[in-house]
């Protein structure tokens, strides 16, 4: 199993804040707007030097993704932010109409996702995010891992044309993917090459995926670790390629399991190559408040949880 | 384009509401009610207020910008463009048809020339309008923004939002027209829904510049909308309260809210027609 050294434990939010204010600087066509929730969404640095090209929305946020829209008139490229929760159920039927369907280049910016918000509790822990965004037609999903990878999606994101949802956290995790990498959307990350099983992870999960991997790697079994940092376009055939050495494989991920990472590499396999799959996410649940540690393992979504999927699958393989 | 006068803007309306009826008759389905309603209106806006180009660029830099938030209006917009030369008039039989770029609501989906936003699911358009205007603004373009909406339409709660959003934003380069016919699907606005006379006083208490308008007086139109347009740049978003009657001048169709969403069948066509000079020729 190979070694992953953590640089630091850092938010992936501050990690889209970063990439924001470099895109503040690079971009002169970046603009930004918050539903009153800077500090939170790490965009007061973007704010302060560039006030001309930040609106604050207040709470308000359907005429945020409206606006927001407007904006991509006259060759602007609009950022939102505000929680994943009010980025996505609350706005709906705006990003449906204004943005999906009228092909607008909006990015909308979602923080404090799935359970890891903690404390706040369910009202704010939407957990069906990437299930409602992956729907929309031509909307592409992504969901990084850590803080380096976050700020390098905030950069792939601005020179991609179409809308796009980024989902990131609250919780400082372990910053353990390259300093200045290149993202690439739509392209899976290899971070091990293994022989007895497919681990597909993303966001917060990857890191439990490592975890995991390393305690399988002292049981005898050798993980295949893949970071699905983009669940739409999703990279097909990286994980047909995994799935055809391994021959089974386990998805994990901080949402529900209708919807998310699992459902869509479900799909695939029933579509092309079944196999045997086990998904690690939270089962038809709303979430609680509680601590992020306290709740990832109260929900199954702790690397022991993931070792238990791969021991399950490893026996219908 | 060349602004044309109110007699020939009559010209203008009488033959977009011969289209709006014969789209909606043909496809059996549509909103004749407000179209008709509002062709003045458009007819003004295309064909003398707004300065605009056929020749469709998205951006839309230079230019003043429209979007229609009651998109189900979309008859009385598709013929309008297609008179205004934006696309093929002969294009107006595919209305709601199979494959056609002209939707039961407009989208810019399939690339019909003059749409520059999806409508339909109401209550989006001002918000949209008001990204538009900032656009412009930063963009140091000296542009305006319109945008229609319908007065049932002011009861979907994103408008609100996006009315404090634009005094807020001190957006004054946007003009808002609300079409004030006192009809909505299941009834009379002021049954359905106690806020229609209102409405002025609640735009000024938002910080909104106020106006009113004749919607089917071209010498009234032509006069507001210039006054509107002086008005723009002084800190405030404009608003114009536009009174019109759903169906006008069709006798039959006027009076209440039963055309707001049906077609008529061949009599009902024919006695319309008759009641509408063909100006401009049917497509």
């Amino acid at each position: 199993m190979k070694k992953f050294e953590v640089q630091n434990v850092k938010d992936t939010r501050s990690g889209f804040g970063a990439g924001l204010s470099v895109l503040g600087k690079e971009n002169p066509k970046v603009v930004a707007l918050c539903a009153d929730l800077t500090g939170s969404l790490k965009m007061d640095a973007f704010q302060k030097a560039h006030p001309e090209r930040f609106f604050q929305a207040g709470i308000a946020e359907a005429n945020m993704m409206g606006v927001a829209a407007g904006l991509t008139i006259g060759g602007w490229i609009p950022f939102t932010g505000t929680f994943a929760n009010f980025s996505t159920g609350r706005v709906y039927d705006q990003i449906r109409q204004s943005i999906a369907y009228s092909h607008k280049n909006v990015k909308i910016c979602a923080s404090h996702a799935g359970l890891t918000l903690g404390e706040d509790g369910a009202t704010h822990q939407i957990l069906e995010d990437i299930g409602l965004m992956k729907m929309l037609p031509g909307m592409t999903v992504i969901n990084p891992c850590d803080y380096n990878q976050t700020m390098a999606a905030t950069l792939a994101v601005a020179k991609h044309q179409g809308p796009v949802y980024l989902r990131f956290g609250r919780p400082a995790v372990p910053n353990f993917t390259p300093e200045n990498q290149t993202f690439e959307i739509g392209k899976a990350v290899m971070l091990n090459e293994g022989k007895d099983v497919s681990i597909f992870a993303t966001g917060h999960l990857v890191w439990k995926a490592i975890q995991a991997g390393e305690k399988l790697a002292e049981m005898g079994i050798d993980a295949e670790i893949i970071n699905i940092h983009t669940i739409k376009p999703l990279d097909e055939d990286a994980i047909l390629k995994s799935i055809t050495k391994t021959g089974c494989a386990v998805s994990a991920e901080e949402h529900q399991m209708n919807g998310g990472l699992g459902d869509s590499i479900a799909q695939l396999l029933a579509r092309r190559m079944p196999a045997p799959l086990e998904m690690v996410a939270v089962n038809d649940s709303f979430g609680e408040s509680g601590t992020p540690d306290e709740l990832m393992k109260k929900y199954g979504l702790e690397a022991d949880n993931i070792v238990a999927a791969v021991l399950e699958v490893l026996k219908r393989k | 384009m060349a602004q044309l006068s109110a007699i020939e803007l009559s010209q203008v309306s009488s033959q977009v509401r011969r289209d709006i009826l014969r789209m909606v008759h043909a496809c059996k389905s549509g909103h004749p009610g407000g179209s008709l309603g509002c062709a003045d209106y458009f007819a003004a806006l295309y064909f003398n207020i707004l300065n605009h180009t056929p020749d469709f660029k998205m951006d839309g830099i230079g230019e003043d910008v429209f979007f229609l938030s009651n998109g189900h209006i979309s008859p009385v917009f598709y013929s309008t463009l297609a008179r205004a030369g934006y696309f093929p008039v002969s294009e107006l039989s595919t209305f709601r048809r199979l494959n056609s770029r002209l939707q039961g609501h407009p989208t810019t989906h399939e690339h019909l020339p003059g749409i520059r936003i999806a409508s339909g699911s109401l209550g989006q358009g001002v918000s949209v309008a008001c990204g538009a205007a900032l656009s412009k603004k930063l963009n140091e373009d000296k542009g305006l923004v319109h945008v229609l909406m319908g007065d049932g339409e002011i009861e979907e709660g994103q408008n609100w939002e996006a009315f404090m959003f634009a005094a807020h934003q001190k957006i004054d380069n946007l003009i808002v027209t609300i079409d004030f016919n006192g009809q909505q699907i299941d009834g009379s606005t002021r049954e359905v829904m106690g806020i229609g006379n209102d409405i002025e006083a609640k735009l000024l208490a938002f910080g909104w510049d106020v106006l009113h308008m004749d919607g089917h007086n071209f010498e009234d139109i032509l006069k507001v909308m210039n006054i509107a347009k002086s008005h723009a740049g002084k800190g405030k978003p404009i608003f114009i309260m536009m009174k019109t009657e759903m169906g006008y001048p069709v006798d039959f169709m006027m009076g209440s809210h039963k055309w707001h969403g049906v077609a008529p069948n061949d009599q009902e066509l024919e006695n319309a027609l008759s009641q509408l000079p063909e100006t401009l020729g049917d497509y």
